[in-house]
């Protein structure tokens, strides 16, 4: 980077560092993994939703040839779970199995053909118990409990926040609004299958390659599960051919292949196939909600009470994290001068929900941004001005004590606008077409770490040496979304050398310093800020042996293109490579290391760690359709994209992000579900997946993906490496409810409920004709009994972050709380 | 990955000694691009003990002109739409082909084993651990019907592109078996039970395709699924007419697809059309009276009844590109794609 702030690497598009790798086949990803003397793992998956093992029988399998190993719960005592309130996972199951899909039982042998043959001479004997298929179900049957550790019967967290009296403004408000949405539950479906090798070492030791977008916390989880020193487990993380979240939990398979390779001596591999990826779901919660919502005379908000229903699925896993996050973003897009929520997330006998791209946040900002539409209409005004008036400023502390840094909104919403010919399309266009708009928000990683600690959140170091060759290490783990060419850009960028001339170490406990993992949109800002500080150390000795050679100041020593200069006197050049040689004759082996913690988050109330982040990235889209007013037919012409980002690091990958997005929005908004199947009650109990496969999950092919027009605005933040923030998971959000707003525009009809199909709109088109609302959603929030809520007042109303009452809350997690802790000192 | 059943793979020297080897067997099948099958055999719907393949044989894979038109079994459905006298003159069998799953898939898959498509299900196309789960179905190791647990015959839904097209322009198939070979209407090769969905013996092959010259003969093809690729149809419209000078209707086949066990002829339909002229009403009555030949059952993607009432529409659709109007908005919409 140049003194006068242009960059030479930032910014400039350029292929990706590990694109030609990947498009050639060089990539390795965990299932190319094949080392000697390898044996091949299977699980034997539960076939009953809910049941209490009875007994399992292994000595049938054990005889088969070829099969070295039958392992089952009695092989592993401790549970696990990847937050600290929530270590409710066994690798194998050993007193209940709790969805269609949990693993009973593995048979590790000479090959796949073996292992799947082993499976069926497993004899499990099950006393089955009765069956939840959705939340309010769990909510009305709490006898048929999954979990002991839930807050009671299955009910596993609720949550309650009143940032100040929300009652009181609706009651003064112009206009009070009040709608229920549903948005259905929905999976990542990454290409690649989940994979896992593990490989026993001399002295106890272990490594594990998987295909993780979190190696550090698999670290963890595998040393709880299994009582290891966290020093002897190596965890690799491969190149992921994609994971949108659905590879962020540390899983049973994991821990079962490096059981195994350490029972054995031998490497054990496991890929699963792609029903089983479905059983590891971690997707999208299904949730129900319902937004009160008070505007004035000119359409500025007054206040909102939001209210959540998370169907969870058997399982905790980000759950906690999931609940709020379903509630805390809503006043970081538009100004709140009062918010409260309530969520509560419910088990059930399906695979557990978790973090997908836009993790939590998804359904509410769908819910939120259908209710502006309405509100816009009632109030006559243009709902894109009406969200003109009410953006949050940038700089702002909102309600819940989130600090927002820079926000690009307005600029991205004028940007789609102007794009698409907005003022000429919105209520003008002929009957069956319409455009609807849509904003959203999100973060730039979780301000706190899933389990608590002071330690920096991003670690980079870097290696130099006479070759003039750059090695850098960082614990971050490419999942396909670039975070290698973010961190070979960075230090290029610093050093004024070329990409190619710096190789790239990530995502490897053992020789990379700790990186927190691909989630929550936090690598490009922790990493590149820690990519940064190393970088600009092993900048500032080079320049300090340079300045010595030349007799020069320190300031006038220029990195660029490759050469190191005097900017002073310009025949004093050296290559960078000369240049190194000359800090290495002076300091000896060089090396530097930088790292990253984020700011403390202002709000200092029990739950206020959920929620901020160091810089907020905001979007704003555009979409466009055609209705078939007969059947319903939905097709989407097009779509208008502005994305915030901060600064844009590489424009190929930043337009891969939003491109990506829109295509995963569209795909959730008109066909993707999690759907579950129930047979007739006197028949069957039978709980299974709908639609397991590639196949029948319905997701767009390239065939479905309409013209996509994207902008990339630039608002750069002071937190963020070079002013950058996220791309990868807010351009999804705003899709979702564009598309349900475009669909209103086009034939009058609202479907508050995702998934937005043919069948439902014509539904509405029926019932609108029959003299009806024209809706098809949810009638209904069911009545919960919320705790006493978090009393916070706002910082306008004397706050100072802190909670003024004292609500009294369960304390059942408790024990597990305690287990974490011992875990983590003793390692 | 699931992996494939042990079985034994016999590759015969021609059509002949691939007929003595299933007459000789009783757990043999047969064997062409395999990409129906194969996704079967790992999920242990079928378990053959020996596969014949027929993938060498050169006498399946011709396209021959004579009277009318002669297609191999063995013939791949990219061949049969790069193909361009099936593209001129069966139209409504090229656009079948062309919208068949995915462009990969084409490049395996057969015509004949598009006609001999296993029948689908919801609740039969999973894999084995998951049919376990309900306690499979009468289709595959079980024995009721979970799509209609009164019902008495499996209800699996023929899934065919090509077959309503090939049955629209009156194709016939011919079998062949280690006694001789024999020839039958398409039509006739199916029947309305998800289990013994083909009238085929065990024994027999199917090895060859024959069209009449389609001369005056306007054929479409129009296929209703979720996605523009990939998907196998919830409803297809296949619809043959010719017309005289004065653009009367002379004879009219349509026949839907996805809604039964096999392909559905509307013979009610086609005598209306018979003598009639292709005016707005005419159409409107026809495609309703469409609706009332077909009786599909919850067991594929999307709702029933919108299933049902899509089949008026799409069979509108079909019958206003035979009379020529310009459909190529509306099979943008639907098909993602032109089709011409």
């Amino acid at each position: 980077m140049s003194k006068t702030g242009t960059f030479s690497i930032i910014g400039k598009p350029r292929r990706r560092v590990d694109g030609v790798d990947k498009v050639t086949g060089r990539t390795r990803f965990a299932d190319d993994i094949i080392l000697p003397r390898m044996l091949h793992c299977k699980l034997l998956r539960s076939h009953v939703p809910h049941a209490r093992i009875t007994s399992v029988d292994v000595s049938r399998a054990e005889r088969y040839p070829g099969v070295k190993l039958v392992l089952t719960g009695k092989d592993f005592p401790n549970e696990y779970g990847i937050l600290p309130v929530s270590q409710d996972e066994q690798p194998l199951c050993r007193e209940k199995v709790r969805f269609v899909g949990d693993p009973v039982a593995a048979v590790v042998a000479r090959d796949e053909f073996a292992a799947e043959q082993a499976l069926d001479l497993i004899r499990v004997e099950y006393e089955p118990l009765g069956t939840i298929s959705d939340s309010v179900g769990a909510l009305n049957n709490p006898a048929a409990r999954l979990h002991d550790y839930s807050e009671e019967g299955n009910i596993h967290k609720r949550l309650s926040y009143e940032f100040g009296n929300v009652e009181e403004s609706l009651a003064n408000s112009a206009h009070v609004f009040e709608d229920i949405f549903f948005f259905e539950g929905n999976t990542h479906l990454p290409l690649e299958q989940h994979a896992a090798v593990g490989m026993a070492e001399a002295e106890g030791r272990v490594t594990l390659w998987s295909s993780t977008q979190c190696p550090h916390y698999v670290q963890r989880a595998v040393a709880k599960a299994l009582d290891l020193p966290m020093a002897h487990i190596r965890v690799i993380a491969t190149p992921n051919g994609g994971g949108f979240g659905g590879k962020t939990d540390p899983f049973n398979h994991e821990i079962v292949v490096v059981k195994a390779a350490m029972m054995l001596g031998r490497p054990v591999k496991i890929c699963l196939n792609r029903e089983e990826v479905f059983y590891c779901h971690r997707g999208r919660h299904p949730v129900l909600m319902k937004f009160r919502t008070g505007v004035d005379e000119n359409g500025a908000l007054t206040g909102m009470h939001l209210q959540t229903l998370l169907d969870g699925g058997a399982y905790g896993s980000y759950g906690v994290a999931s609940t709020f996050y379903t509630a805390v973003l809503q006043p970081v897009t538009y100004h709140l001068p009062r918010y409260a929520f309530d969520a509560c997330r419910m088990f059930t006998n399906k695979p557990p929900c978790g973090p997908k791209r836009g993790h939590g946040t998804v359904q509410p900002r769908f819910g939120q941004e259908v209710q502006l539409d309405k509100i816009a209409e009632k109030l006559k005004i243009d709902p894109a001005e009406f969200r003109l008036n009410i953006v949050e400023k940038p700089g702002a502390l909102t309600a819940n004590y989130l600090k927002i840094g820079s926000i690009g909104l307005e600029e991205c919403i004028r940007t789609v606008v102007e794009r698409s010919g907005w003022k000429d399309k919105y209520r003008k266009l002929p009957p069956g077409k319409g455009v609807g708009l849509a904003c959203s928000s999100y973060l730039t990683g979780a301000g706190n770490s899933i389990y608590w600690n002071a330690m920096p959140h991003s670690g980079v170091q870097l290696k130099l040496d006479r070759s003039g060759r750059v090695t850098v290490f960082c614990g971050a783990t490419e999942v396909g979304q670039g975070s290698d060419d973010m961190l070979v850009a960075t230090i290029a960028e610093i050093l004024g050398i070329d990409p190619l001339d710096i190789r790239c170490v990530t995502g490897d406990t053992d020789l990379t310093p700790v990186d927190l993992g691909s989630y929550s949109s936090r690598v490009t800002l922790m990493m590149g800020n820690a990519a940064i500080q190393a970088a600009e150390r092993a900048r500032e000795l080079i320049a300090q042996a340079v300045a010595q050679k030349f007799a020069a100041d320190v300031a006038s020593i220029v990195f660029t293109d490759g050469r190191v200069c005097n900017s002073g006197r310009p025949e004093q050049v050296l290559s960078f490579q000369q240049a190194v040689v000359c800090a290495e004759e002076i300091y000896g082996s060089l090396g530097t290391t930088g790292s990253y913690t984020p700011p403390p988050p202002p709000g200092k109330y029990k739950g206020g760690g959920v929620g901020p982040s160091p810089a907020y990235s905001y979007t704003a889209a555009v979409v466009e359709v055609e209705v078939d007013a007969a059947s319903g037919w939905l097709s989407v012409t097009k779509v208008w994209i502005a994305h915030d980002l901060g600064r844009t690091m590489n424009p190929v990958l930043a337009r891969g992000q939003v491109e990506g997005s829109v295509y995963m929005g569209l795909g959730e908004a008109l066909m993707e579900e999690s759907a579950f199947r129930r047979l007739p009650a006197r028949l069957s109990a039978a709980l299974v997946h709908r639609q397991p496969s590639m196949l029948e999950y319905k997701s767009p092919t390239s065939m479905d993906m309409p013209e996509v027009i994207t902008d990339l605005i630039e608002q750069p933040d002071d937190n963020g490496p070079f002013g950058a923030k996220e791309a990868g998971q807010g351009p999804l959000l705003p899709v979702i409810p564009a598309l349900a707003n475009a669909v209103y525009d086009a034939v009058g009809v609202r479907i508050d409920e995702v998934p937005i199909t043919a069948e439902k709109i014509q539904r509405a088109l029926d019932d609108k004709a029959r003299g009806g609302a024209g809706r098809v959603g949810p009638d209904r929030f069911p009545d919960i009994e919320w705790p006493e809520p978090y009393r916070v007042p706002p910082p306008w109303e004397g706050g100072d972050g802190n909670a003024v009452n004292k609500p009294q809350r369960k304390r059942a997690a408790k024990m597990h709380r305690m287990d974490e802790f011992k875990q983590v000192t003793a390692s | 990955m699931m992996r494939l059943p042990r079985f034994h793979y016999y590759r015969p020297r021609d059509i002949h000694e691939a007929a003595q080897v299933l007459a000789g067997e009783d757990n043999a099948m047969v064997i062409a691009g395999g990409t129906d099958l194969l996704p079967n055999m790992k999920r242990r719907q079928q378990t053959p003990g020996t596969l014949v393949t027929l993938r060498h044989l050169d006498t399946l894979k011709r396209i021959t002109n004579g009277a009318g038109l002669s297609i191999g079994a063995g013939v791949t459905l990219t061949a049969l739409v790069q193909d361009r006298g099936v593209k001129s003159a069966y139209r409504g069998l090229w656009q079948a082909a062309a919208q068949v799953a995915t462009p990969h898939l084409r490049n395996m898959g057969t015509v004949g084993g598009n006609i001999c498509l296993d029948t689908r299900c919801n609740y039969y196309d999973q894999n084995h651990e998951w049919r376990k789960a309900i306690d499979f179905c009468m289709k595959k190791d079980g024995d009721i019907c979970w799509v209609s647990t009164g019902s008495k015959t499996c209800l699996a839904t023929s899934s065919t592109d090509t077959a309503p097209a090939l049955i629209s322009l009156r194709a016939e198939v011919e079998l062949v078996s280690a006694n001789g070979s024999r020839t039958v209407p398409l039509q006739d090769l199916y029947r309305d039970d998800g289990i013994h969905y083909l009238t085929r013996r065990k024994d027999e092959i199917l090895t060859n395709i024959v069209l009449p010259h389609a001369s005056g003969t306007r054929s479409v093809y129009w296929k209703l699924r979720r996605r523009g690729s990939f998907d196998f149809p919830v409803l297809s419209v296949a619809a043959a007419l010719e017309f005289d000078d004065h653009d009367i209707i002379t004879d009219a086949q349509i026949v839907l697809g996805a809604v039964a066990s096999q392909p559905v002829v509307c013979a009610a339909v086609n005598d209306f059309l018979r003598g009639r002229r292709l005016s707005d009403e005419v159409i409107e009555e026809a495609a309703t009276a469409c609706i009332k030949a077909a009786k599909p059952v919850k067991n594929t993607d999307f709702a029933t009844h919108w299933r049902k009432r899509a089949i008026g529409y799409i069979a509108g659709y079909a019958l206003r590109e035979l009379r020529g109007d310009d459909m190529r908005a509306a099979r943008q919409k639907i098909a993602h794609q032109s089709l011409s």
